[in-house]
C-alpha cells in the first residue's frame, strides 16, 4: 500500500486515504477539437513503465486534488505538488532523472 | 512407535494434562503441547491422507512449513479446516478431524488412486478432460468437485470475534530467534521505536534446541536475559503468537496474531490482523529444512531431522525408538546426538556424501554411531508407518540393495533454505550460493520504499548464516544498516558452534534412481508431486519454473511449497540441464501462511460491515412497518406494510392514495450541494447540459449531468437561491460522487474560477407532500401562502410552516401537485410528525420508494440507474429539450458529437405495452431478425423499467429500442428466460396525465 504526502496537509497518507485519478497534466479538448484530438484526450494514456505524473485526491483528508511524480515499477515517489500546475516541477523531474519537456 | 519420553521437554508442563479428541477418539496431551506433539505423544503417526493419491501421511515438520498434518479443528460455528497441527497450540477439549479420506482415515477408498497413479501424472486433468465436451459438465466436473479441495469448508457462520489493529514503528523485526532478539537489543539501545514479532509462543527459535552456547551460557539463559532486557526498554514492543504475514509497498506489513488462550465463542478476539507501517523491516525468520528425495519419503514416520530434534527437546517426544538419519549435510548429526542423549537408538546415519569429516561429525562418531558415507536410502519400507529402510550405494540406480535396517522413524535433512519469503514479497531479489546450495537475499538488490532507499533487510539464518556467532554478528550489522547508524549501538554477543563440513547438493537419492523409485519420491507432499512428475513436465517442454509449478501443482496450496520449492526447481534444473539460478524460483507472494478469513474481515461484519446512514425520520419509518430498501448507505422504506398486507398490496395502496388524496415521502436522502461564487452560474453551465446561468433566483430547473464521455451520470432539480448561489439536488446515490465530480473540475481544470461547493445533504431533512390534497396540508400547517400564484410550478420560497422555518420547492416527480419541504435536520422528525398528524384528516399516508418509482414511470420520467447504465446519452432518452443549443461547451458535448452518438439507429426511449397485459420481465431483450457478428440472435432493444400500474390497472414499461421513437405503434417481441416471447407495442412513455393538468393544479 502506497503512501503519498499531501502537499496541503503535509501528511504522509496511506493509499486508503487517497483516491487515484490517473494521468496528470492532460489538456482538455472540447467541442471544436478533431476526432483524433478528442480521442487522445479522452482515452489515450501513456501508462509508462517508469516515471509517471499522476492525479491523486486526499479524499478522506482535506479533499484536495494533488499530483505525484512516481515510478510505477519501483514505486519510488519523487514528490507531490499542487494540482494547479501544468507540468511537473523541474526539481522533481531532475530527481526522477527525466528531462523536462521543451 | 512415537512416545512421550519420561524426562525433558522445555516447552511442556507435565503437571497439567489436556484432553482432546482425534476423529472422536479421546486422547490426552500436556500443557505446552502443539496439536502435532500431542498426536505424536499418542502414537498417532497417521494424521491424514494426501490430496491426490490419498496416501497415508504423517507429521513431517514442527513449524509452519508442515504440508501434511492439517486437521479440521473445532465444531459447528467454531470449525476451521486446514489447521496446521505443528503450529496450533493444544487447547483443553479440542476436537480434531483428519482430512482427505472416505469413509475413514484408516480405510480410505480414494487410496485406490495410488493404484491408478501411473495414469495420474502431471497435467492429468489437462490431458484427460478435454473430450468429449459434454462429458465435462456431466461427468468430469461433478467428479472433480466431489474430490477437490483441501479440507471441508465450514457450513455455519463463524462464531468468533476478530480484530484489526494498527502499529507504527521505526524498525519492525520479524522473528524472535536469537537473530531477532540480538537485533532488537541493538535497535532498542539506539532509541529507535522497535516492534518485534514472533510467530510461536516462545523466544529463541532453534538456538536452544540446537544446543548453542552464547556468551558462555546455554542459549535458553541468554534468551531469557535478552527478553528481560528488552521488556525493560520502553521503546521496544514484544509480541508473541504473531506472524509476519506479508510485506507490502512503502513499509506496510500485515501480521497475524493468534492468541493461544482464546476460548471459542468468547468475546475476545480469536485472531488479530495487525496493520503495521514500519520505516524499516528486518526479516529474521530463520531457515526451513529441505526434505531429501528418496522412494517412500512420504511414509508416516519420515520426518525432517530438525523437526525430530524439536520434538525431542521441546516436547519430550521420540518419533520412534530406532531412528535412521539420512543427510547430505552436517546439521542432521545434531539430531543423532539429541536422540542419543534422550536414550533413543540411532542404528545408522546414512550420509550421501563421499566423505564426512568435521568437528560436529566427530561428536557423533565418538558416541559410536555407525556412519555410512556415499550411501543412499533406496526405499523406505512400510505403509501407514515406517518399518525400515533399504540402503544402496549413492551413485547407483538403486537396484542393488546393500542392507535392510529395521527402524520406526527416519530423520532426513537435505540442507536448509533461508526463509526469504517476507524479503521477497516486496521485490527483494535472491542469488544462488552454489557452495552452500541455497538461495540467499542479494544485499545489492533489497526492496526499496517511497524514497528509493532499501527498507527490508534480512538477518541471521534468513540471510544465509547458520553459525550462531555469525548470526549474532549479522543481526547487529543489519540493524545498524537499517537504522543508518554510524557505528554499531552494541557489540554482538559471542558464540562458537562446532565447525561443520560442506553440504553436498543432493537432489535425488540414489543419484541414478530408476523410474520406479523416482515415481515414489515426493517433492511436494501436500499436492502429491513427485520427482517423476517434474521430470515429465521438463520432457514435455515446460522450461519456466512458473509454468512447471502450474502444470504439476508443485508448491501450491496452503504450504505454498515451503518444503518443495527448492527441491522441485533443482530437479527441474537437472532435467533441463540448466544451472539452478537460470531456472530461478517461483514468486513468493503474501501471506506467508494462510490468514483466517475472519481476521481479514476483522470487525467489518453484520451491522459494522459498512456505515448505515439514517435520515432524521428513520426511527419513525422503522416503527411504522417500513420494508427497507438499501440505497447507497441509506435505508429507505420500499413501502410501509400494514397488518396482513403483502408488499405488492402496500405499494399499490400507497400509489392510489397519493394519486387520489395525499402522500408523504421522506426525500432527505436526495443529494443537496450548494454551489456558490461569482462564477457559479458559469460553472454549472459547464456541468449541466442545460443553461443554468439564466435561471432566475426563486426558480428551479431540472438538469442533466454528463461525464466527459457524454453519458448521462446524474439528474436533479437545481434551485437558484441568489445571484451567486445555487442549490443542486442529486440522486440519493449520487450526492458524494457528484460533489467529488464538481471538486475535480473546479480544482484541476477551472481552478481560477471563483466557486465553492458544499455537500449539505445531511444538514437538511426534506419531505415531499404529494397529491390533490398537498396544498390543503400546507395550508393546515399554516404560515405561508403556497397558492399557485405565490408559488407556481418550478418555484421555491422560504417561510414558516406551522412554526418551522422551511424552504418549499414546488417540484414534482410523480405528476401530482407536489411540494418538497426542507427543514434543518434537527427539526425533520418534528415536522414529519406534525404532517402525519394533520394529514390524517386529509387521507394522508407515507409512501415508499417503490410507489415513487411507479408514479414516475407512469409519467415517463427517467430514473438514473434504470434508464441509464453508463452507455446512454440524454439524446437517447428524449431529453433533447434539456440540452442547451446555445452553449458552446459543456461536459460531454464534444463526446455527444462522435459518430456513434449521432447514429440514428441508437436505442432510444419508448413506452412499451404488452398486448396480453402481462408485466414484461425487467431487463428483457427485444429480438430482431438474423444473427449478429457472434452468431447470436440480434437484439433491438431492452426493458429498462417495468411495473403493474395501479393507477391505470394494467402493465406499463419503458425501454430502449433501436430508433424506437420512429416506430410508434409497431409490435415487437421481447424474449423471456422460458423461451417464450411477449408481443409488445411501442407507445409514448408518458402513460398518465400527458397534459400535466394535475401537476399544475
Amino acid at each position: 500500500m502506497l503512501t503519498l504526502t499531501c502537499p496541503y496537509c503535509g501528511l504522509q497518507a496511506d493509499e486508503t486515504e487517497l483516491h487515484g485519478g490517473g494521468e496528470a497534466h492532460l489538456t482538455r479538448f472540447g467541442p471544436d477539437s478533431s476526432d483524433d484530438e478528442f480521442e487522445a484526450y479522452l482515452f489515450l494514456r501513456q501508462n509508462p513503465r517508469g516515471v509517471h505524473a499522476e492525479r491523486w485526491r486526499h479524499v478522506y483528508g482535506c479533499g484536495k486534488w494533488f499530483h505525484a511524480l512516481r515510478d510505477t515499477t519501483t514505486l519510488q515517489v519523487f514528490g507531490t505538488y499542487p494540482a494547479q500546475t501544468l507540468t511537473p516541477p523541474a526539481d522533481l523531474l531532475k530527481a526522477a532523472g527525466v528531462e523536462p519537456a521543451a | 512407535m512415537s512416545t512421550r519420553l519420561a524426562t525433558g521437554g522445555r516447552l511442556i508442563d507435565c503437571t497439567h494434562t489436556t484432553r482432546f479428541t482425534f476423529n472422536g477418539h479421546a486422547m490426552t496431551g500436556l500443557a505446552g503441547d502443539t496439536l502435532a506433539s500431542a498426536l505424536l505423544a499418542n502414537d498417532q503417526m497417521l494424521v491424514g491422507r494426501s490430496f491426490k493419491y490419498h496416501r497415508p501421511r504423517g507429521i513431517v515438520a514442527s513449524g509452519p512449513e508442515e504440508p501434511n498434518a492439517l486437521v479440521g479443528l473445532g465444531k459447528g460455528r467454531f470449525f476451521e479446516p486446514n489447521q496446521r497441527t505443528t503450529t496450533t497450540p493444544l487447547r483443553d477439549g479440542a476436537s480434531l478431524t483428519s482430512q482427505n479420506h472416505w469413509p475413514s482415515l484408516e480405510a480410505d477408498i480414494g487410496a485406490l488412486n495410488q493404484i491408478l497413479a501411473p495414469g495420474l501424472t502431471a497435467g492429468f486433468y489437462y490431458k484427460t478432460f478435454m473430450h468429449p465436451r459434454p462429458f465435462w459438465k456431466h461427468v468430469f466436473e461433478p467428479f472433480i468437485r466431489q474430490s477437490a479441495g483441501l479440507g471441508k469448508a465450514p457450513t455455519e457462520k463463524d462464531g468468533d470475534v476478530y480484530e484489526h489493529l494498527y502499529a507504527h514503528c521505526d524498525l519492525l523485526i520479524v522473528g524472535g530467534g536469537v537473530a531477532g532478539l540480538q537485533a532488537a537489543l541493538a535497535a532498542g539501545t539506539s532509541g529507535a521505536r522497535v516492534l518485534l514479532v514472533e510467530q510461536t509462543g516462545h523466544w529463541g527459535g532453534r538456538a536452544p534446541v540446537d544446543g548453542a552456547q552464547i556468551d558462555g551460557q546455554p542459549a535458553d539463559d541468554w534468551v531469557a536475559a535478552a527478553v528481560a532486557d528488552l521488556e525493560a526498554l520502553p521503546n521496544v514492543t514484544l509480541k508473541r503468537h504473531t506472524q509476519g504475514s506479508g510485506v507490502y509497498d512503502h513499509g506496510y506489513v500485515l501480521a497475524t496474531e493468534l492468541p493461544p488462550d482464546h476460548v471459542p465463542g468468547s468475546d475476545t478476539a480469536r485472531a488479530r490482523l495487525w496493520k503495521i507501517r514500519a520505516k524499516q523491516v528486518l526479516v529474521a525468520t530463520g531457515a526451513i529444512e529441505r526434505p531429501l528425495s528418496f522412494a517412500g519419503n512420504d511414509i508416516p514416520g519420515v520426518m525432517l531431522a530438525g523437526a525430530v530434534r524439536d520434538y525431542v527437546v521441546n516436547w519430550a517426544i521420540s518419533p520412534g525408538a530406532r531412528t535412521v538419519i539420512v543427510t547430505n549435510n552436517d546439521d542432521a548429526y545434531r539430531t543423532a546426538l539429541t536422540l542419543l542423549d534422550a536414550g533413543q537408538e540411532v542404528p545408522v546415519i546414512v550420509d550421501a556424501r563421499e566423505a564426512a569429516q568435521s568437528a560436529l561429525i566427530d561428536q557423533a562418531r565418538v558416541r559410536g554411531v555407525r556412519i555410512l558415507t556415499g550411501t543412499a536410502i533406496a526405499k523406505v519400507k512400510g505403509g501407514k508407518r515406517v518399518t525400515g529402510v533399504a540402503l544402496c550405494a549413492m551413485n547407483t540406480g538403486g537396484s542393488a540393495v546393500t542392507e535392510i535396517i529395521d527402524c520406526e522413524a527416519v530423520a532426513m535433512s537435505g540442507g536448509w533454505s533461508p526463509a526469504v519469503h517476507l524479503f521477497s514479497h516486496c521485490g527483494g531479489k535472491l542469488y544462488w550460493d552454489d557452495a552452500r546450495a541455497m538461495f540467499r537475499p542479494d544485499p545489492a538488490r533489497l526492496p526499496t520504499g517511497h524514497d528509493g532507499q532499501p527498507f527490508v533487510r534480512t538477518a541471521g539464518a534468513a540471510n544465509g548464516h547458520f553459525d550462531t556467532g555469525a548470526i549474532l554478528h549479522d543481526a547487529v550489522a543489519a540493524t545498524q544498516a537499517a537504522l543508518k547508524l554510524d557505528r554499531a549501538p552494541i557489540a554482538p554477543s559471542q558464540a562458537q558452534d562446532p565447525a561443520e563440513g560442506p553440504i553436498a547438493p543432493i537432489w535425488v537419492m540414489p543419484a541414478q534412481a530408476r523410474y520406479e523409485l523416482r515415481s515414489k519420491m515426493w517433492l511436494d507432499f501436500q499436492n502429491d508431486v513427485k520427482v517423476s512428475d517434474v521430470q515429465l513436465a521438463a520432457r514435455e517442454g515446460y522450461e519456466s519454473v512458473e509454468h512447471t509449478k502450474r502444470y504439476t501443482t508443485l508448491g501450491m496450496a496452503t504450504d505454498q511449497g515451503k518444503l518443495s520449492n527448492i527441491n522441485g526447481l533443482a530437479v527441474l534444473s537437472e532435467a533441463l540441464d540448466k544451472p539452478i539460478p537460470e531456472v530461478g524460483t517461483t514468486t513468493f507472494r503474501p501471506p506467508y501462511t494462510p490468514v483466517p478469513m475472519g481476521a481479514i474481515a476483522g470487525e467489518a461484519r453484520d451491522a459494522a460491515f459498512q456505515p448505515l446512514r439514517r435520515t432524521p425520520m428513520h426511527e419513525w419509518h422503522a416503527t411504522h412497518g417500513a420494508h427497507w430498501e438499501p440505497v447507497g448507505h441509506w435505508r429507505r422504506p420500499y413501502c410501509y406494510l400494514r397488518a396482513g398486507e403483502s408488499i405488492d398490496e402496500a405499494v399499490h395502496r400507497e400509489v392510489k392514495n397519493t394519486r387520489q388524496a395525499l402522500g408523504f415521502l421522506d426525500a432527505s436522502t436526495l443529494g443537496k450541494i450548494i454551489v456558490k461564487g461569482p462564477d457559479a452560474g458559469r460553472f454549472l453551465d459547464m456541468l449541466y447540459t442545460n443553461m443554468m446561468s439564466s435561471l432566475k433566483p426563486g426558480k428551479c430547473r431540472y438538469g442533466l449531468m454528463c461525464t466527459e464521455n457524454g453519458f448521462l451520470t446524474d439528474d436533479g432539480v437545481v434551485a437558484r437561491i441568489d445571484d451567486d448561489t445555487f442549490l443542486c439536488h442529486t440522486t440519493t446515490g449520487g450526492a458524494d460522487r457528484i460533489h467529488a465530480h464538481m471538486e475535480d473540475w473546479l480544482q484541476c481544470e477551472w481552478w481560477d474560477w471563483k466557486v465553492y461547493t458544499a455537500n449539505v445533504t445531511e444538514q437538511y431533512a426534506q419531505i415531499a407532500v404529494v397529491g390533490p390534497n398537498a396544498r390543503k396540508l400546507l395550508d393546515k400547517l399554516g404560515g405561508m401562502d403556497v397558492s399557485n400564484a405565490a408559488l407556481p410550478f418550478m418555484g421555491w420560497i422560504d417561510g414558516t410552516l406551522g412554526g418551522f422555518p422551511v424552504r418549499v420547492y414546488r417540484i414534482s416527480f410523480s405528476g401530482e401537485l407536489s411540494f418538497e419541504v426542507r427543514v434543518v435536520a434537527g427539526q425533520g422528525r418534528a415536522l414529519w410528525d406534525r404532517m402525519m398528524e394533520l394529514g390524517l384528516h386529509l387521507g394522508g399516508m407515507p409512501y415508499g420508494t417503490e410507489a415513487l418509482h411507479i408514479m414516475r414511470a407512469e409519467k415517463g420520467f427517467i430514473m438514473i440507474g434504470d434508464e441509464t447504465d453508463g452507455t446512454v446519452i440524454p439524446q437517447d432518452l428524449g431529453l433533447g429539450w434539456a440540452i442547451s443549443k446555445k452553449k458552446t461547451d459543456y461536459l460531454g458535448k464534444r463526446a455527444q458529437q462522435r459518430a456513434h452518438m449521432v447514429d440514428p439507429n441508437r436505442w432510444q426511449l419508448v413506452g412499451l405495452e404488452t398486448l396480453d397485459g402481462t408485466v414484461l420481465p425487467d431487463g428483457a431483450y427485444a429480438v430482431g431478425t438474423g444473427d449478429n457478428a457472434h452468431g447470436q440472435r440480434k437484439t433491438i432493444g431492452r426493458v429498462t423499467s417495468t411495473y403493474m400500474s395501479p393507477t391505470l390497472g394494467r402493465s406499463i414499461a419503458m425501454g430502449l429500442v433501436e430508433h424506437g421513437p420512429d416506430r410508434m405503434g409497431e409490435v415487437i417481441q421481447f424474449a423471456t428466460t422460458s423461451g417464450m416471447t411477449i408481443d409488445t407495442r411501442i407507445v409514448s412513455p408518458v402513460f398518465f396525465d400527458p397534459e400535466g393538468e394535475k401537476l399544475n393544479a
